[in-house]
């Protein structure tokens, strides 16, 4: 027994010094460390329009133009964006001495070919490319635009979310539109390492020697992107808890999607900031299946206007008051230039949605609820609307999936008993809603509009109005117009406008607003 | 013995056509779409169903199955859905942290668990026994998750000598190895440390309760070596195949160790493409993991004839 005793001390005595030789190592380079908002499976900005993707895209890419903190589009690639007398012709010259990450120049040539095929995904590119008369490289840094009718070029071109219009090297930029691109050369502020790359683990990212920043300040998405670290890597971790556990650490700098609940954890740590970077966050939508009863008919569609009360889905989906906008009933989004209460149902009034369902003809048809369970955000906005149709007398049928399944099923035009659907959920960035030109869920073009497809001449004709109009004034107008049509016709609801705030270490300084998340202008003590 | 060995290692290749063939079929038949996934949530109809065709997804399950099937004989597990890495790649790149934990896992298991069972069944019935075997119980009932939370909680945070996430490997360092090896390997161990100390505890009592022991007690052998010597070679056989088939608890307990200490591991890989019904991954790692389990199996089966040479096949 005297020698189990003293193995038992030894291995204790290993132990102790184990736990003496693991000291905290000290980070002293200047490595960003971030936990993004979702793993990066594709390397293609333009095939997929998902976040962590075109984050990614705004590192290793850049764009001819980009969006400034007033939403106005700047010049980015370009040293100079003429317009013609007419408003038909677009010249845009390239900055000089902008180069690939491979050392060979940018050329218009590259950059006729990477509109091309942004042309071919983008909904606002396909409207390019339907009023283009021509597109051709002039000279080696002169592209040329020629359009039927007027239509806002640096607009559409300076577009953030979705899928940008990000300049490839016209080798890539020929990979056909419905395939991935295997190259991650762009001319970007950052190069993508790809050899240190592990999917669903780690992205790396390090300065690009070669990128010639703007003089200009950095501006949202415009302006000088300088690079202020030598490399950024994005690390993701699965577990909401260890994420917060490393940045209180300083294992992390930051953390791009941090949930509401650690928020006031967050804010007791001096060593912590908790910015609200994207000055639209997000707007909550409730898709109504406009081809089958009992949505076909738009009184239907008016009662649950009325019977939803936007403060009670952002108490479900954010719960903190800070973090949501109140009383906000602009479809363009609150913060953007064309917010306005135009013909907004502004408060909850079960008796008036009781009464619109009667003059509707409502005989207690199903309602088939698609609920996305696996995301949180929108599972908690199913609940709030299933409760406000059961309030009003609905037959309502919450059927559970995951994403991507209702992702599929809502492609469905069938019946909503032969695998259609009634009523689902999603959100969009601010950012996407903003404006009649980039906002989907407000077209109502029938069979081209995106799964709900609502029909109504007066809301395309006002669309297709706004697209031609350069004059800010009269866009204001048309869009107030828009906006009270919607709320008359019911393509979609409104269901409130939330924030996404980011946390990072104080360490980090020079951290932008921006309605996609980047890295330039950072810099780390 | 090689024949045998041999044999087994065909025979296993059945087996493992039936779960690949298994796995296909469920995760075919569940309706999970990756193609709407990859396309994300504002893609037109259009865009999924160019996926799709891309990716093969429509073609008859019969014809999915013997293709992929093919190349796998071929060495060949296919291209991941999402990020058209090969998959071979991919668990490659994830193989070893999972590995070395498990590794690490057993080694601190069996350090601990065995002293643990020997001193409870030595002092069977004693305090010794009982507060050993409830430290075990203890261990047993915790919950992985819960334990690694307080561990995160207790070394990174409030006394932070060791990192919250991570894995490093050992070609950086013992150092940093064993730095991020350190909770991880504690939170999962203790599960498997209580399994094996009762194990170990109930082969020993009886062992020691037989008459060659008590006669080596009678003629005053010393403690270490009876135990060292004589019991532990004819008590190792019940504790081997409780370490064996304790892997495959720890197979299970690795993935959420994994999320928990962000260790970029196969178990993290597994539910990350299950999550996405990536498919090719998902079957090309259960394939990886049936041919571990079944070898690791045929380890133990030879190992027996080692510790008993009673033990013929």
């Amino acid at each position: 027994m005297t020698n189990m005793r003293s193995g038992l001390r030894s291995l204790a005595l290993a132990g102790l010094v184990l736990a003496v030789s693991v000291a905290p190592s000290l980070a002293a380079d200047k490595t960003i460390k971030v936990v993004p908002r979702g793993d990066l499976n594709i390397l293609d900005p333009i095939w997929s329009t998902v976040a962590v993707t075109r984050n990614y895209g705004f590192m290793v890419y850049d764009m001819l133009y980009a969006l400034d903190a007033k939403f106005q589009a700047q010049p980015q690639m370009l040293e100079k964006s003429e317009l013609s007398a007419d408003g038909l012709t677009y010249t845009m010259t390239l900055r000089p001495g902008l180069k690939w990450h491979d050392g060979t120049p940018v050329t218009a040539a590259d950059c006729v070919a990477s509109i091309e095929r942004w042309s071919k995904r983008n909904l606002l590119g396909q409207q390019i490319a339907a009023l283009k008369v021509s597109l051709e490289a002039k000279d080696d840094k002169t592209i040329v635009l020629v359009l039927k009718e007027k239509f806002d070029v640096p607009g559409a071109l300076a577009q953030p979310t979705g899928s940008p219009a990000f300049m490839m090297p016209k080798r890539v930029a020929e990979t056909d539109a419905n395939t991935q691109i295997k190259e991650t050369i762009g001319s970007g502020p950052f190069m993508f390492k790809k050899e240190e790359w592990k999917p669903g683990n780690l992205e790396v990212f390090v300065k690009n020697p070669d990128y010639i920043p703007r003089k200009e300040a950095a501006s949202f998405l415009a302006g000088g992107k300088v690079v202020k670290v030598d490399r950024v890597e994005w690390i993701h971790m699965p577990d909401p808890a260890t994420i917060m556990s490393a940045l209180l650490a300083g294992e992390i700098d930051y953390y791009e999607n941090p949930s509401t609940d650690f928020l006031p954890l967050f804010e007791k740590n001096k060593d912590i900031k908790i910015v609200d970077l994207d000055p639209m966050g997000s707007q909550g939508t409730l898709r109504l299946n406009h081809l089958h009863p009992p949505f076909n008919n738009e009184k239907i569609r008016q009662a649950v206007l009325h019977a939803i009360d936007r403060e009670t889905y952002s108490k479900a989906v954010i719960g903190d008051a800070r973090y949501y906008w109140k009383d906000c009933h602009a479809l363009f989004g609150c913060g953007g230039p064309f917010q306005s209460d135009a013909g907004a149902v502004k408060k909850k009034d079960i008796a008036k949605a009781k009464a619109l369902l009667k003059e509707g003809g409502y005989n207690n048809e199903k309602v088939v609820v698609m609920d996305p369970s696996n995301v949180p955000v929108l599972h908690a906005a199913v609940m709030v609307t299933v409760d406000a149709l059961r309030s009003i007398g609905m037959n309502v049928e919450v059927q559970a999936m995951d994403v991507g399944t209702m992702i599929r099923r809502r492609a469905s035009k069938d019946a909503p008993d032969k695998g259609g659907w009634n009523v689902f959920h999603t959100q969009f960035q601010g950012i996407d809603i903003i404006s009649p030109a980039s906002h989907q869920y407000i077209t109502a073009g029938c069979e081209k509009a995106p799964p709900g497809w609502p029909c109504d001449k007066q809301l395309e004709d006002l669309r297709a109005a706004f697209l031609k109009e350069t004059n800010p004034a009269k866009q204001k107008e048309i869009a107030n117009a828009m906006q009270k049509r919607a709320y008359e016709f019911v393509p979609y609801i409104a269901v409130g406008q939330w924030k996404q705030p980011v946390a990072y270490r104080a360490s980090l300084s020079g951290v932008l607003e921006s309605a996609a998340t980047v890295f330039w202008n950072i810099d780390k003590k | 013995m090689y024949a045998y060995v041999g044999r087994r290692v065909l025979g296993t290749l059945p087996v493992i056509l039936v779960i690949a063939l298994v796995i296909f079929l469920i995760l075919h038949l569940s309706g999970g779409d990756p193609a709407a996934i990859i396309a994300g949530d504002h893609a037109t109809d259009e865009d999924i169903k160019a996926i799709r065709d891309k990716l093969g997804l429509d073609r008859p399950l019969a014809e999915q199955f013997l293709t992929w099937l093919w190349n796998v004989v071929q060495g060949d597990f296919g291209i991941s859905i999402f990020n058209r890495v090969p998959v071979g790649t991919l668990i490659l790149q994830r193989v070893e942290p999972t590995l070395m934990l498990t590794l690490t896992v057993i080694v601190f298991s069996i350090i601990l668990a065995l002293p643990m069972g020997i001193a409870a069944a030595w002092y069977a019935g004693t305090w010794i026994d009982r507060a050993l075997m409830a430290l075990a119980v203890l261990s047993f009932s915790l919950p992985v998750f819960v334990i690694g939370y307080g561990l995160v909680y207790a070394f990174s945070l409030q006394v932070p000598i060791l990192p919250v996430q991570g894995y490093r490997s050992l070609a950086d360092g013992i150092g940093p190895f064993a730095r991020h090896m350190v909770l991880p390997t504690i939170s999962l161990g203790l599960v498997y440390t209580a399994l094996l100390a009762r194990m170990t505890r109930s082969s020993f009592l009886e062992v020691l309760s037989q008459d060659y022991i008590r006669s080596a007690r009678a003629k005053g052998m010393a403690s270490f070596q009876l135990i060292t010597i004589h019991a532990l070679k004819n008590a190792s056989v019940p504790i081997v195949t409780t370490i064996g088939s304790g892997i495959a608890v720890l197979i299970g307990g690795v993935v959420v160790t994994e999320s928990v200490f962000a260790i970029p591991g196969i178990g993290r890989l597994t539910v990350d493409a299950l999550l996405r019904s990536d498919f090719p991954v998902i079957q090309g790692v259960i394939l990886v993991f049936s041919f571990f389990y079944v070898i690791l199996n045929l380890a133990i089966d030879l190992l027996y004839t080692v510790l008993d040479p009673r033990i013929r096949y």
